[in-house]
Parts: structure tokens; C-alpha cells; sequence
């Protein structure tokens, strides 16, 4: 019973409070300003709280969420992207092939006898009335000489310049000779070069010019120069038959090389595989970007957060800029009357008639070709919103002008003398403000839609500012439609929630305005 | 009414008169054109004229020389002999690529704007008479979002679930890839079924104002003397909503129909773009976007006259449905 007693106390104690005035005194009844009677209707309807919080959400978002991502809204992220690039050709060289030194005796006729002769091991052979020595160097090495000169040469290894320069058939056949002797050294053309034991063929200066071997290693790209070691691992790649090998330049770049081998030539093609910076297109959603990234490399969060800001601000000063003129253009022409109200709402009818769309989208075309900066063509974009927009507000402002001025508060303010001008933007303006703010509310919500469908169209914000509507724009692209919802969805339905929000409050607001509402 | 009728026709026709003119003005003061882009493209024929030549010679060609007053005064001259030029974009008379392109989005149009109205009022008036019920806030928040919606957001959204995903539809035009080798039935099954996402975008996107406008009037109706002594009557309440209140709905509704039927041949800039509709829409559009003057000049005073109409026939239906209401 006496905890009972203990929770009741506090009630009664008010009760005997309360119970203390007197039934004529004024604090026994609970006075509140209109003001506060509309916020206590606007509050107790939970779906106006609720488009209110929304807004509050979405403000946050853009407005503190720029500063809250570490990214920059044009900043650009890449990744490492591997591309295969041809790079190099090898072949692996299993015939006899023929060096020319005379060009007249050795000709490609003279070939054929010359395999003969290699093949049934003859010394000698005789081919349209010109007498030929074969003389064997060395395995697969030999030289056809006629009249005690030697024409050519037939091998199967192969003396390949390092270099782009062609090498005469004397070095040639100087550095077979070398290789079948064993000389470490021999001379060609005035020159010394040396030859050492992988075959490879330097000149004084230690420069490598050539090398002797039954592979050709020919380089993609002209400027390419292939090292000695880059070689030796290329052949041994393709002697074990392995598919690809890594292989680091003398500058520490490695990179991957694959090997294809093509049956027709009987010659390997090698692609490198390097590693380029590109820009992160279209990543999808991970830790670092959680809503991934859109066409140029971009943080889609950070964007859809500046976007927001671009997005809202807009929507403000165009309903601000139309509020204005619409409220100047009403309060004079509802108060005044006669011609110049018949005036005013002639240039109202003019504007209510002009399509606001297919101008608006004329402009931005105009302004495309013209290549207006961007900055300069959202300030444009604002004022001709807001010029195109104010006819309503100035409709609706006169409309309730002339029902307000014949009121008896009205005949008060002109009985105590007050200036015109004071007794419209003091008086009859703040009596407007109720649907006004509804209007303006509602227009809030209309001219965000407007700049997005611009946007979209391309004839509206533009990169390198972001806007939700010009994100959106991507969606142009059918394969982005298709395969990359992270780009498109996400600004949508923001877009779609905040306009809905500002609907829903406004609808709220009306209601809580409304003396006549039951609720 | 019929000196009100007239009165209001003639003020209309002094509306046009100045906002033809500006539209006029707007479009020549554009900094770029159609001809600029035209003499660009003929000076580079090889052996053509230089630039300049090309300019000098088209621009008397297509009238643009004078100034913008006695230019606007010679098209409205030429407008008032029904003569509206040739198109540039589309190199035909503007008034029969208007005849070819209007009647597909008349067709398309009222379609969308039938359903919206057979959706769109049982709703209103279910929401009304059920007010401040679960599906009064239902309706309502359909009717908000319907409005908040941003049209091209909604026909990328349809176009992925039921064109990609689903791929019942095609994703632009209005003619299918085998659409010559159809029979003529099928020719109009195919048009039928190019037209079915466009119409969707059209009444979900539209059909919340409405909505909003029938709850509104319907509330104002149940809350009227009149529903009362029917209700103390003691009608039924199924005769009191859908005998007295209904009625009386119906008219501010049937004016606002009225009113925007003529819109219904201004069709729809943005769902045809996008869709790739080819109706008046896609067609202005594509003429702004080229500075074909002679056409958009058409258009939007198309446009102009059909809001006036809107408000005219607004305004007379008001008072022919309506007897309390006396045109002064």
C-alpha cells in the first residue's frame, strides 16, 4: 500500500496545485500562439514527422556527409589493371637456311643442289654449267664455294644480328669459321670481335651485335631492345615447353610473358603482360567505396553526397528567387487593383502559357554549343527556373490578397495611417505565409525533379559538378543500366524520398495551417 | 455566356500573340542554330563555298535576315495562312511530320489517361471516406510518391526489371525487329506491346494529383450540410457516399478532365524520349536539341494554345456543370 501511496503522491501534489487558482484566473487555462498550435497539429501527425526526419537525414547527408568522407567529390581512384601486349616472335629454326654472298652464283636454284649434296654427303656438285665445292665447318654449318670463293652458306644455326643493322656475309662467314675453330676472337670488315662461349658476338667495345643460334628472336616494336639474359630465359622457356616465364629487366620491372605457339609459322608469339594504372571505372561496391565507383573512377558515395548538396541548393534558390518576385508581383497587383492589377495578371497568364520545358531544354542546347562553363550554366539554369516560376506564387498571393484586404484588420491598418508599403509586407504578406510556405514546400520538391530531369537529359548540371540527376544520367548507357544498379539506384531513390519528403511535409504543414481540421 | 466564351477567347488570342512573340525572340537570340551548323557542314563539301558564302545565302533562305520583330511579323503572317514552314530537322513540312507523329501520342495519351482516371478516383474517394484510416495513409503516400517521382527514374527502373531482367519488352521504339513480317493484327499486337511500359511510366507518374485532388474535393463534400441531413435521413451510409457525395465530387473532377484534354495532344516530352516513342514529344525534342526553329516554334505554340484551351474549357465546364456557379 505505501509504495501505491508513494507513486500516487506526485499527482495528487499537482492536483492540489492546480486546484489552488481561482476558476477566473488566466493560468488555469493554458494559452498558446498560433504558432505553437500549428507546430502541436504538425506534430501530432506522424506521417509529417516522419518526412521531416527524412529531411533532416538527407540534410545531414549532404550537407555534413561532404565533410565527413575522406574522399574529394572529383577525386579519381585507379586500379592496377594487367594488359597483354604483343611483345616479342621466336622461332625455332630446324632447316637448312642460306646465307647469300654472291648473288649471281648462289641463287635459289643453286639451293636445292646444295641440300642434295648435303644430304648424300657429296663434296662436290654441278648445277647449269657453274662447278660447286661443299665444305662442312661444322655440324649443319657448310659453305658452297665456286671458283675458290665462297658464294653462300647453308646452316641451320643462324648468325641473327642484335642490333638493326644488317651484317655483311663476310662477318657471317667470319663468325662461323670463329665457331667452328674455337677462336675466341676473329676479324671482319677491318673489325675485331669477340666471340665467347654462349655464342654470342660483341665488338671491341664490348657492345653485343650478334649472336649465333638456331632461334630468332624478333622484337614487336621496333625501339625494343632484347638482353642477352631476357633471351636465354626466353629459349629456355620455349625448350621446356612451358607456357609462360617472369622475367625482370635491369630497370627491376617484372612482368609476365606468355607464350602462344602458331603451327603455321612454327614460331612462338610472346605477349608481355604488364601491370597499367587505369582509372577505377564502374567498381563495384566494397569497403573502400560503398557504393562503388561510377565512370570516371570517382567515389559514388562522396558523389551522391556533393550531389545532394547541389541538388538541394538549387531547389532552395530557385523556390527563393520564384517566392520573391512571385510575392512582389502578387502583393502589388492584389493591393492596388484596378489597371495594374489587370496588367500584372496578364504578364501572369503570359507566363502561366509559355511551355516552360521546351524552353528551358532550348536553352540548355544553346548553352551546350556555346560551351558555357559549368558554374556559370547552373547560375543560368537557377535564374531561368526561377524567371519561368513565379507566375503561381504571384497568382496564388493576390488571390488571397483580395480576400484578406477586405477584412476588418485591414480597415484597422489604413484607419491608423500606416504606409502602403508596411501595411502589405507587414500585414497581408504574413497573412499569405501559411499557404505560401505549403506552396513553396511543395515547389521545393517540383523544382528538384525539374533539375534532375534536366540533368539527365545532359542539358542541366554539369561534370565536374555532381547533381542527382546528372548521375543518374549514366543510366543513358544501356549496358550501365544493365549491369551496374550501384550507379543509378542509389541516387534515384534518394531523389525519389527526399522529393517525398518535402511532399509529405508540406501536406502536413497545410493540414496543421488548416484552423478548420479536426485533428 | 456566350459574350463570356468570347471575351475570354480574345483575351486568349492577345496571350498567344505575346508569348508566340517571345518564344519567337528566345529562338532567334540563341547564340548558336541550326544554319550555323548546316553552313559548317556544307562549307567542308570539297569545292564548296567558303563558311561565310554559305551563311550569307542560307540565312535568306531560311528568312533569318531582318530583325526579330519584322521577322516575327512575317511567320505570323505566313502562321495565319496555316503555312508553317519546312522542318529542318526533319526536311518535311512541319505540319505533316505533326500530323505523323500527334495521333500515336493522342492514342498513348488517352489510354494513360483513362486508367488514370479509373484509377485514380475510386482511390480518392475510398481514401476520403476512410479518413485518417490505415488505407487512407496508404493512399495517400501511393499519391505523394506517385507525384515525387521522377519520371525517368521510374522508366529506367521499369526498363530494367521488365525489358532486362524479364525481357517481356523491348527497351526502345515502337516497332519490334520482325515487325514487316507481321500480319496487320500482329503489327497492332506490337505496337500494343512497345506502348505498355510508356503507358505504366504515364499513370504512375500522373495519376497522384488527381488522386490528392478527388480525396480533397471528397472530404470537402462529406463535411458539407447537405451529407448530414442525408445521413440524418438515415440513408444508408453505401447511398450517402456513392448517391450524394459522389456527385458532387464528380463535378470540380470533371472540369479538371475537361481541362486537360486537350493536353493530350501536347504529348509527353520525357516517357517518349526515353522510350523512343516516336510521337510529338520525341520529335520536338529532337527539333530543340538541332535549333530547328520552323518546328519547335510550332510546338510550343501548339502547347500554348492547348493550355489556354485547358483553362477555357476548365473555366465553361465549371459553370455548365456546376448551377450555383454564374459566369459574370
Amino acid at each position: 500500500m505505501d509504495e501505491l501511496k508513494d507513486r500516487m503522491d506526485p499527482q495528487t501534489n499537482e492536483n492540489v496545485q492546480e486546484e489552488q487558482y481561482s476558476l477566473s484566473d488566466d493560468r488555469r487555462v493554458k494559452v498558446l500562439s498560433p504558432g505553437a498550435l500549428v507546430a502541436k497539429r504538425f506534430f501530432r501527425n506522424r506521417l509529417a514527422v516522419t518526412g521531416m526526419v527524412i529531411l533532416v537525414i538527407m540534410f545531414a547527408f549532404s550537407f555534413i556527409g561532404g565533410l565527413l568522407s575522406p574522399y574529394d567529390q572529383d577525386q579519381k581512384f585507379y586500379r592496377v589493371d594487367s594488359q597483354a601486349k604483343d611483345y616479342a616472335g621466336i622461332v625455332y629454326n630446324d632447316e637448312y637456311r642460306y646465307t647469300v654472298g654472291d648473288a649471281d652464283l648462289f641463287k635459289s636454284s643453286v639451293y636445292a643442289q646444295a641440300l642434295k649434296a648435303i644430304i648424300t654427303d657429296n663434296k662436290a656438285f654441278e648445277y647449269n654449267g657453274v662447278n660447286y665445292t661443299l665444305e662442312k665447318l661444322e655440324d649443319e654449318v657448310y659453305t658452297v664455294s665456286s671458283g675458290g670463293k665462297v658464294v653462300g652458306i647453308a646452316s641451320k644455326e643462324l648468325v641473327n644480328s642484335s642490333t638493326q643493322d644488317k651484317l655483311s656475309f663476310d662477318f657471317t662467314l667470319a663468325a662461323f669459321q670463329a665457331q667452328a675453330d674455337g677462336k675466341k676472337s676473329f676479324e671482319a670488315d677491318g673489325k675485331t670481335f669477340k666471340l665467347d662461349d654462349d655464342d654470342v658476338i660483341t665488338d671491341e667495345s664490348g657492345t653485343e651485335v650478334a649472336y649465333i643460334s638456331k632461334y630468332i628472336v624478333r622484337a614487336v616494336m621496333s625501339d625494343v631492345f632484347f638482353t642477352r639474359e631476357f633471351k636465354n630465359d626466353l629459349i629456355a622457356a620455349v625448350e621446356n615447353g612451358e607456357k609462360s616465364f617472369k622475367y625482370t629487366s635491369e630497370d627491376g620491372v617484372e612482368a609476365e610473358y606468355i607464350l602462344k605457339f602458331d603451327a603455321d609459322t612454327n614460331s612462338y608469339d610472346v605477349k608481355q603482360e604488364i601491370d597499367t594504372k587505369v582509372f577505377d571505372t564502374y567498381s563495384a561496391p566494397s569497403k573502400a567505396h560503398w557504393l562503388g565507383t561510377d565512370r570516371n573512377g570517382m567515389d559514388m558515395l562522396t558523389r551522391l553526397m556533393y550531389g545532394g548538396r547541389i541538388s538541394l541548393m538549387i531547389g532552395f534558390i530557385v523556390v527563393f528567387l520564384e517566392s520573391f518576385l512571385g510575392i512582389i508581383m502578387g502583393g502589388i497587383s492584389g493591393y492596388f487593383g484596378g489597371w495594374i492589377d489587370g496588367l500584372i495578371m496578364r504578364i501572369v497568364d503570359i507566363f502561366y502559357c509559355i511551355p516552360s520545358m521546351p524552353i528551358i531544354i532550348i536553352i540548355g542546347a544553346a548553352m551546350d554549343a556555346a560551351n558555357v562553363p559549368s558554374l556559370t550554366r547552373m547560375i543560368y539554369l537557377m535564374l531561368i527556373l526561377g524567371f519561368l516560376g513565379w507566375a503561381g506564387v504571384a497568382r496564388l498571393v493576390r488571390g488571397q490578397i483580395l480576400s484578406l484586404r477586405e477584412q476588418e484588420f485591414m480597415t484597422a491598418t489604413e484607419a491608423c495611417g500606416i504606409a502602403p508599403s508596411r501595411r502589405i509586407f507587414r500585414h497581408l504578406i504574413p497573412n499569405v505565409m501559411p499557404q505560401l510556405i505549403v506552396y513553396m514546400t511543395m515547389g521545393l520538391g517540383e523544382t528538384i525533379i525539374l533539375e534532375a530531369t534536366l540533368s539527365f537529359l545532359g542539358l542541366g548540371v554539369r561534370f565536374p559538378f555532381a547533381s542527382w540527376g546528372n548521375i543518374i544520367n549514366d543510366v543513358n548507357d544501356t549496358f550501365v543500366l544493365t549491369n551496374y544498379w550501384f550507379i543509378w539506384i542509389p541516387a534515384g531513390l534518394l531523389l525519389l524520398t527526399t522529393v517525398l519528403a518535402f511532399n509529405i511535409v508540406g501536406d502536413g504543414l497545410r493540414d496543421a495551417f488548416d484552423p478548420k481540421m479536426k485533428r | 455566356m456566350r459574350k463570356y466564351i468570347l471575351k475570354r477567347l480574345l483575351q486568349s488570342v492577345v496571350i498567344l500573340f505575346f508569348v508566340a512573340f517571345i518564344i519567337y525572340a528566345l529562338m532567334r537570340c540563341l547564340p548558336t542554330s541550326y544554319i550555323e551548323a548546316m553552313a559548317r557542314q556544307k562549307s567542308m563539301q570539297a569545292g564548296s563555298k567558303s563558311y561565310e558564302e554559305w551563311m550569307e545565302q542560307l540565312t535568306v533562305m531560311y528568312n533569318m535576315d531582318g530583325s526579330i520583330v519584322s521577322g516575327y511579323f512575317k511567320w505570323l503572317g505566313q502562321m495565319l495562312t496555316g503555312n508553317f514552314g519546312d522542318s529542318w530537322r526533319w526536311t518535311v513540312p512541319v505540319l505533316q511530320k505533326f500530323n505523323d507523329t500527334v495521333w500515336l501520342s493522342f492514342v498513348m495519351g488517352l489510354i494513360s489517361f483513362i486508367l488514370e482516371i479509373l484509377i485514380a478516383v475510386p482511390l480518392g474517394i475510398i481514401a476520403a471516406t476512410k479518413q485518417y484510416s490505415k488505407t487512407d495513409y496508404t493512399i495517400s503516400v501511393i499519391a505523394l510518391a506517385g507525384i515525387s517521382l521522377p519520371t525517368f527514374f521510374f522508366a529506367s527502373l521499369l526498363k530494367l526489371v521488365f525489358s532486362v531482367k524479364l525481357g517481356w519488352f523491348d527497351l526502345y521504339g515502337l516497332v519490334g525487329r520482325s515487325y514487316d513480317q507481321l500480319s496487320a493484327f500482329g503489327q497492332i499486337m506490337d505496337k500494343a506491346n512497345h506502348l505498355v511500359l510508356p503507358i505504366i511510366t504515364l499513370v504512375v507518374v500522373s495519376m497522384g494529383g488527381l488522386m490528392r485532388y478527388t480525396r480533397t474535393n471528397m472530404l470537402e463534400v462529406l463535411n458539407a450540410d447537405y451529407i448530414r441531413t442525408a445521413r440524418a435521413k438515415g440513408l444508408s451510409e453505401r447511398k450517402v457516399i456513392y448517391h450524394h457525395a459522389f456527385r458532387n465530387t464528380l463535378i470540380p473532377i470533371v472540369t479538371i478532365i475537361g481541362g486537360s484534354l486537350p493536353g493530350l495532344f501536347s504529348g509527353a516530352l520525357i516517357t517518349e524520349t526515353l522510350f523512343g516513342i516516336p510521337g510529338i514529344g520525341f520529335a520536338s525534342y529532337y527539333s530543340m536539341v538541332a535549333g530547328d526553329i520552323p518546328f519547335s516554334m510550332f510546338f510550343m505554340v501548339f502547347t500554348a494554345i492547348l493550355t489556354l484551351l485547358g483553362n477555357l474549357i476548365a473555366d465553361i465546364l465549371y459553370a455548365v456543370v456546376d448551377p450555383r456557379v454564374r459566369i459574370a
